[in-house]
């Protein structure tokens, strides 16, 4: 594969790129941070990579949202509804995901005085 | 001919039901005491009105749930299984009586009573298993239904004998378990027939990995050297228990095991073909029998506990079964099966007797017994009967199982077998006939004389047992008695 | 009727989901109702999965097509062999809610009632519509609505480090859960179209390519640690020990096996029935690994003094059995698979019910004494003797000794090993299964065959409301280890089905 080639590819699937980019990099942060506050911004940016990633997907250049209405035709290039759709879901998700694992860090300061993970291991 | 029936079922039902009964309202001595003995009774008759029929060459089948095809829960009771079947329920029957007398003021006699019904529920389950898959359940339930039984005292030392006898047998039965797998794989059914299910086109190395395996497997409760470890350490069980384990339950279900593996599913041809492709693997069963006769008369002669002498003897002995199965001759085999009820009546009487004397005199040790037999005549002289029954003298049942074993032993063309067998009766004689004549011919430290015999119900056991040793030894060929049952046995495994 | 059973399987749901909406409603001015509630809603729920499994074995799969939208383009509710789990389900929710009464009252403060049921029920909802759904998104959020519950639950009490293993275990799940979103975002690039058996066609049509190899990584890797396979276990010990034990039991018994349900669903609902890819390097990587989890999951729980610590290690033995079960799956020939996967699926059924059993027991134990090592726990046996009892079934059970369930599943998977020519896995399971055994004779010995220790002497039996669920537990692992073509002549055409053979198919020999 030629050097042209593969920047071609990558800017073919430059989504693909950019997302694991991001899922990599929330990865590292929840894995190597000590701070439980930390981690869980790791596990945010995740989320977010794949919420775009999928969003992404559905995006067509020039496409217009699906709503029918003045200046719309047979021939009338739309992007796919599908995925926005499923995304809304998945922040709502995502959402609950934090202010669950937040009210969690609370009642874990209160009990362990501490948000360090390291610190925490030793407390066990 | 194949006759359905239900009583194959009934009979190991009849032991639960007794114990589910003596969990309930085992509390009260009477009605425990009434459970046990009267299932005791049933069984036996149940047992026994199958006798006449499997004599006659009848096979009594109870199958239930098929799992897949080729394996079921089948019980199924041929002329090995009548005759280990109707060994082991007469023997519950007496061993009862003796347990009511022996665990008189000791604890937890519910639970003692409960078990000791349900080892003998899988005894006979073990008896009339039709398939590895079915002669595997009963044998894992055996190991675990015994375990309370021998950590009854619940002393540390029973604690770590428990934990010895369960890490043996149940290694040994993941080692079974394996190799029934491996078996219906190999042959699409594990139901136990006649000529045996494996054959040489199987592929002789895996086959005879395979019988390793199950022979490790089963070889653990039939004692083989050196899979006997749990043996000794579980004498710290209760007499009755002993002489439950020893002489009828868990032994006796490891060398019946293997003669199933050798008979029912290897097949004499199969293991002959395997000789003749190189690999002889009765013949190594053979020399491990040999060297364990040898080696555990001599580490029984080293021993001063009267229980711990009796249990090598009981390694030594078991042996001698598993040396009559592996001979592949019909007389041997014939020695081998006959000898699961001369060992049974003998070993348990010796045990009676060990245990009427710890009951009287709290002698544990051979060393302790100078003169017992001036205080205890009828207890000794049954024991007298069954050590010249362990030697193999005649009128004794035990002449009869060795004179079998000598003359597969000669079939077969191995004179080797017969000079151990001969030198395992003079080792036999070695320790125990200095018991005896300490007994008889020694004075009793405290110099009294009086005879004072153990309680009735410890006492009738021994005595009818070593009646029987006698008898089985006089009318060997009566029909009805084991010798005729063997027969019946060997004669579907070898064609005659 | 037919009509009525039709509806079934969304109505569970529904009602699920209603019900705990509805909780803290009802319960206001009484907190104590909320229990008679729940147990009013997992009853009726109970009787709709009857219905529908009822309707599954006499008419085969149900499609329901939510909102009459026409599947690919609406979400299908399927309702096939592999949701017959839902029943199992619905009856241990029932049960382990039952059992909740006493115990929750006993641990949480009663203003917290309300709560605890709202979201044990929503735990079920998520497990429930996780089992019957048809379309991938909907997969993903049942999966969330069960994770999350689960999370809160095992955080309800107040005791101390409860949060931290919560915490441990929504990180870890939420990255499985990211795991499968990605997965299923990759599948919809690849196919366009999120409906299950939709998606198998399509990936017919393709040549298989990277993307999809890719997706079915991150699912194996999120149902994974949803079902705490080695080495992503480490959620799970903590997560288990220090929830309440009726949670334990429900997350024990169910969640983890939500993700073998999850894992059935992609490798055996789309790409076996795609079967355009060869997934058996994955499946084989999850065997392997699943041996290595029976090993390391025995293994720790030799050294635990914490009850519910050992059965939480046990669990994690016990998810590698399941695995190694479905894992043993030939590409071409799906019948060399059959009895492999009988016995993983007649283990999660099995394990459901004697991992819970065990459960409620240590609760019972807990509740009664305050104690959960097993040393302080000597001789209890002797005064809670059917609570006892029953632990002592569960754990012959779990051991694998015949007659009871739990022998059926060994026998079975250890079968499948070897006729598919995996007798290293087959020694693993048995040499994990000596490893249980082992220690739960420690249990056993402790509570049976020692002296009672001096402040235990004065407890009694547990409260009628747990021994109910108990003993009907315990009887359940006795009887079908016994009878046990009863859980068979389900699990049967649901193994048959999943490898793509009729349901009547009958495996060769005899």
């Amino acid at each position: 594969m030629s050097v042209s080639e593969l920047f071609y590819k990558l800017n073919v699937n430059f989504n693909y790129v950019v997302a694991m980019t991001l899922f990599i990099i929330g990865l590292y942060t929840l894995i190597s941070k000590p701070n439980l506050i930390k981690k869980f911004m790791g596990l945010n940016i995740m989320e977010t990579s794949i919420f775009l990633f999928i969003v992404s997907s559905g995006a067509i250049a020039g496409g217009k949202a699906p709503i029918f209405g003045e200046g719309v035709g047979p021939e009338t290039v739309f992007v796919n509804p599908i995925p926005q759709a499923l995304i809304l879901t998945g922040i709502v998700v995502a959402m609950s995901t934090t202010a669950l694992a937040l009210s969690l860090m609370i009642k874990l300061y209160e009990q362990c005085g501490t948000l360090n993970a390291d610190k925490l291991k030793e407390l066990k | 001919m194949i006759v359905n029936d239900i009583r194959p079922l009934l009979a190991p039902m009849i032991s639960i039901l007794c114990a589910v009964l003596i969990f309930w309202r085992g509390g009260n001595a009477f009605l425990r005491r009434s459970f046990s003995i009267s299932a005791a009774i049933v069984k036996w008759v149940v047992v026994f009105s199958m006798l006449q029929g499997s004599l006659a060459g009848k096979i009594y089948v109870t199958e239930l749930i098929p799992f897949v095809p080729g394996i079921s829960f089948l019980l199924r009771v041929d002329g090995l299984g009548m005759f280990f079947g109707m060994v082991s329920s007469t023997l519950w029957i007496i061993t009862t009586v003796y347990a009511i007398g022996y665990m008189e003021g000791e604890h937890a006699r519910k639970r003692f009573f409960a078990f000791f019904a349900l080892c003998v529920s899988t005894t006979v389950g073990i008896a009339f298993a039709g398939n590895l898959f079915t002669l595997f359940v009963f044998y894992e339930m055996l190991t675990v239904c015994t375990y309370p039984l021998v950590i009854h005292e619940e002393t540390p030392e029973a604690m770590r004998a428990g934990r010895k006898y369960l890490v043996y047998t149940l290694t040994g039965g993941s080692l079974i378990l394996f190799s029934t797998a491996l078996t219906f794989y190999l042959a699409d059914t594990v139901t136990f027939a006649e000529p045996g299910i494996l054959s040489i086109s199987n592929g002789v190395g895996l086959l005879a990995a395979m019988f390793a395996m199950f022979m490790l497997g089963f070889g653990v409760k039939a004692a083989i050297m050196p899979l006997h470890g749990w043996l000794p350490s579980a004498m710290v069980a209760p007499t009755p228990v002993s002489a439950l384990l020893h002489a009828v339950a868990v032994v006796k279900a490891g060398v019946f095991g293997i003669t199933r593996i050798i008979y029912n599913i290897f097949g004499v041809s199969t293991l002959k073909d395997m000789a003749l492709e190189g690999m002889d693997v009765a013949s190594v069963l053979m020399w491990a029998a040999l060297i364990t006769i040898i080696c555990a008369s001599l580490m029984a002669l080293m021993q001063d506990g009267l229980k711990k002498r009796l249990a090598y003897s009981t390694v030594s002995q078991l042996s001698y079964i598993v040396l009559g199965v592996s001979l592949l001759t019909p007389d041997g085999a014939l020695g081998g099966i006959v000898h699961i009820a001369n060992q049974a009546f003998m070993k348990i009487t010796m045990f009676f007797v060990a245990g009427a004397i710890y009951k009287k005199t709290h002698k544990k040790n051979i060393s302790e017994m100078h003169g017992i037999g001036h205080k205890m005549p009828l207890t000794m002289a049954t024991f007298t009967i069954a050590s010249l029954g362990m030697m193999g003298l005649p009128p004794t049942a035990g002449f009869i199982s060795k004179w079998y074993l000598c003359l597969g032993a000669l079939d077969a063309g191995k004179m080797v077998v017969v000079v151990i067998l001969l030198l395992s009766s003079f080792l036999n004689a070695a320790y125990f006939l200095p018991i005896v004549y300490r007994a008889y011919f020694m004075k009793p430290q405290d110099g009294n004389l009086k005879t004072d015999e153990a309680h009735w119900t410890l006492l009738v056991p021994c005595v009818i047992c070593a009646l029987y040793v006698i008898a089985l030894g006089l009318f060997a060929d009566l029909p009805f008695v084991p010798l005729a049952l063997a027969r019946g046995a060997v004669t579907g495994f070898f064609g005659l | 009727m037919a009509e009525f059973a039709h509806h079934c399987p969304v109505l569970m749901v529904i009602t699920f989901l209603a019900g705990a909406v509805l909780t803290p409603i009802v319960s206001k001015s009484k907190k104590k109702f909320s229990f008679w509630w729940a147990f009013f809603v997992s009853l009726l729920a109970l009787l709709f999965s009857s219905c529908a499994v009822w309707s599954l074995y006499t008419k085969g799969p149900i499609s329901y097509w939510l909102g009459g939208w026409e599947p690919p383009y609406g979400i299908e509710i399927y309702f096939d062999y592999i949701s017959s789990i839902t029943f199992l389900m619905t009856v241990l929710g029932a049960l382990i809610i039952l059992y909740s009464k006493k115990y929750i009252e006993h641990d949480i403060k009663e203003e917290k009632l309300p709560v605890y049921y709202t979201l044990v029920l929503l735990l079920l909802c998520g497990m429930v519509g996780f089992s019957i759904t048809g379309d991938m998104f909907n997969l993903y959020v049942f999966l969330e609505i069960l994770s999350l519950s689960g999370y809160a639950l095992i955080a309800i009490t107040e005791e101390k480090l409860t949060a931290m293993a919560s915490f441990k275990y929504l990180v870890m799940g939420a990255v499985s859960s990211m795991c499968v979103l990605a997965g299923v975002a990759l599948l919809y690039n690849v196919t366009g179209t999120l409906n299950m058996s939709d998606m198998a066609l399509r990936l017919q049509q393709f040549e298989p390519i990277a993307t999809s190899y890719m997706a079915l990584c991150l699912f194996v890797v999120g149902f994974c640690v949803k079902a705490a396979m080695f080495p992503v276990h480490v959620w799970l010990p903590d997560a288990h020990a220090l929830a309440p034990s009726p949670v334990s039991a429900l997350l024990s018994g169910l969640v983890i096996k939500v993700g073998i349900v999850g894992l059935l669903r992609v490798i055996y609902g789309i790409y076996r029935l795609g079967g355009a890819i060869d997934f058996t390097t994955v499946t084989n990587f999850m065997g392997w690994l699943a041996a290595i989890t029976v090993l390391v999951g025995a293994f720790f729980a030799f050294f635990q003094d914490d009850i519910k610590m050992i059965f939480a290690y046990s669990s994690i033995s016990n998810i590698g059995y399941i695995i190694m079960g479905i894992s043993l799956i030939s590409f071409t020939q799906p019948e060399r698979g059959y009895l492999g996967m009988v016995g993983g699926l007649i283990h999660i059924f099995n394990h459901a019910i004697i991992k819970s059993t065990l459960f409620l027991c240590a609760g019972a134990i807990i509740y009664k004494t305050g104690f959960r090592k097993l040393s302080d726990l000597r001789g209890i046996g002797k005064k809670m003797p059917i609570t006892c009892g029953a632990l002592t079934i569960a754990a012959l059970s779990i051991a694998g000794i015949p007659p009871t369930a739990g022998f059926i599943c060994k026998w079975f998977i250890v079968l499948g090993a070897i006729e598919f020519g995996r007798g290293i896995w087959a020694a693993a399971l048995l040499i994990g299964a000596i490893f249980v055994f082992a220690y739960y004779i420690k249990i056993v010995n402790a509570i049976f065959f020692r002296e009672p220790a001096e402040p235990i002497l004065e407890v009694d039996e547990a409260p009628l409301s747990m021994l109910i669920p108990i003993v009907i537990l315990a009887i359940s692992c006795l009887v079908f280890g016994v009878f046990a073509y009863l859980p068979l002549a389900v699990i049967k055409p649901a193994a048959a089905t999943i490898l793509g053979l009729p349901p009547t198919y009958i495996p060769p020999g005899g």
